[in-house]
């Protein structure tokens, strides 16, 4: 499974970004292989319709689950029909932490 | 000659003051009245009778699974999110659709084409001798006003003087109407708390070249909050219309003001003569 984290920076030492469609950079787990692969979001700054051309990118690049702070109301629409779960992490804490957090289960699923 | 009759805020009276002007004006030329505020108009309201509809369509792409290949090329071409494509097909979202027709031309299975969808309608209805009221209405449920402000707008072109009523506030349909109007008339009461709407208003009018006066709707002696700031931003006060319980119930009662007393039809029909000047610089 591919999990995807959305996240201010490239590493997984950097903190979580709350806003889905307006994350900079979407931080993209491996399971099989463990391997952390940043991967930049052409549409953070643009005006319209971002939420679901994030989601868009992420089911290009085959992610199953994402954790995140905030999703949008077409995003949401968009993700659940592309099948991909939504994890919502709360607190501002690196993306690294969040992931494991969501290992142990204690993210809260969107839908 | 096109005025835009506009409020920072809901509730000033903006209606009241265009339908009126309308109506005074229309007894000495032909007048059109458009009611551009589409998502609640209420200028037909003044003026009972049967009007004549035009339906107001929009463009929407629709995508035939059979032939669809999943390729993902209508999806990032489109620069507004309406399109995402999944493994199990392509999620089309209405609202985010600016119906640019893109989507269509590059699909390379042709498994796109558009369908014509009606989001609302344009109402004319002619009140003689002069008058000619069109009403911009968009369906309950549809987000596009501007394209139905624009459809009122064209079924109004050609007319030599022509009224709107613009939504209230400061939004994208407001400058749908505003854009390309000779003077702007911004309704207003005299409490500071409309004061803060007013002045993004005001900003609005002159960002897009439209001079524009103040009416001040229901003034009481002693609050002159709104005079003043005009005074400050150097607005001429077009009309000041005093708090007057026989107004109020005249209005309440589905009257219009100019046609019950044609002292106010005189008082309104110097209002547009103060416009015109306006627009002209003349004030
Ligand atoms: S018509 Fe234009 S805006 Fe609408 S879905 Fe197609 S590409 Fe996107
Ligand atoms: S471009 Fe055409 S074939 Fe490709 S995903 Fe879109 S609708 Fe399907």
């Amino acid at each position: 499974m591919r999990i995807c984290v959305t996240s201010k920076g490239t590493d997984p030492q950097d903190p979580v970004e709350e806003r889905f469609g307006r994350s900079p950079y979407f931080l993209i787990i491996d399971q099989k292989t463990g391997d952390w692969t940043a991967v930049t979001n052409p549409v953070a700054a643009e005006v319209g319709g971002v939420g679901p051309r994030a989601a868009q990118l992420l089911v290009d690049n085959g992610v199953s689950v994402v954790i995140t702070g905030n999703v949008g109301g077409n995003a949401r629409t968009a993700l659940e029909s592309a099948g991909i779960d939504v994890f919502l992490i709360r607190e501002s804490v690196t993306a690294a932490s969040a992931y494991e957090r969501y290992q142990k289960g204690s993210l809260q699923p969107l839908y | 000659m096109e005025i835009a009759v506009a409020s920072g805020k809901g509730g000033t009276g903006k209606s009241f003051v265009a339908a009126n002007i309308g109506y005074a004006i229309s007894r000495e030329r032909e007048t059109v009245l458009v009611d551009c505020d589409v998502e609640e108009p209420n200028l037909h309201l003044f003026f009972p009778g049967i009007p004549s509809s035009v339906p107001v369509t929009t463009r929407l792409p629709v995508i035939d699974e059979d032939s669809c290949t999943l390729c993902g090329k209508c999806a990032s071409f489109c620069r507004y999110g309406a399109l995402t494509v999944t493994q199990s097909g392509v999620l089309f979202l209405k609202d985010l659709c600016h119906s640019c027709g893109g989507c269509e031309i590059v699909c390379p299975s042709g498994a796109i084409s558009e369908e014509e969808s009606v989001i609302g309608r344009v109402d004319t209805l002619r009140i003689p001798p002069h008058l000619t009221l069109i009403s911009g209405i968009l369906n309950v449920g549809e987000i596009k006003s501007p394209t139905v402000i624009k459809a009122a707008r064209e079924a109004a072109s050609g007319s030599p003087l022509v009224i709107y009523d613009a939504a209230p506030g400061v939004t994208c349909p407001v400058v749908e109407t505003l854009s390309g109007c000779d003077v702007c008339i911004l309704v207003t009461e005299p409490t500071p708390f409309g004061l803060h709407d007013l002045d993004l208003a005001v900003q609005l009018a002159a960002l897009l070249g439209v001079p524009s006066g103040v009416v001040v709707n229901r003034s009481t002696p002693g609050a002159d909050e709104a005079l003043r700031f005009c005074e400050r931003h150097e607005l001429p006060v077009l009309l000041d219309i005093p708090f007057d319980r026989e107004i109020a119930r005249i209005h309440n009662r589905g009257g219009l003001l100019s046609q019950v007393d044609t002292a106010w039809a005189d008082t309104f029909r110097d209002l547009f003569y103060r416009a015109e000047a306006l627009s002209e610089g003349g004030l």
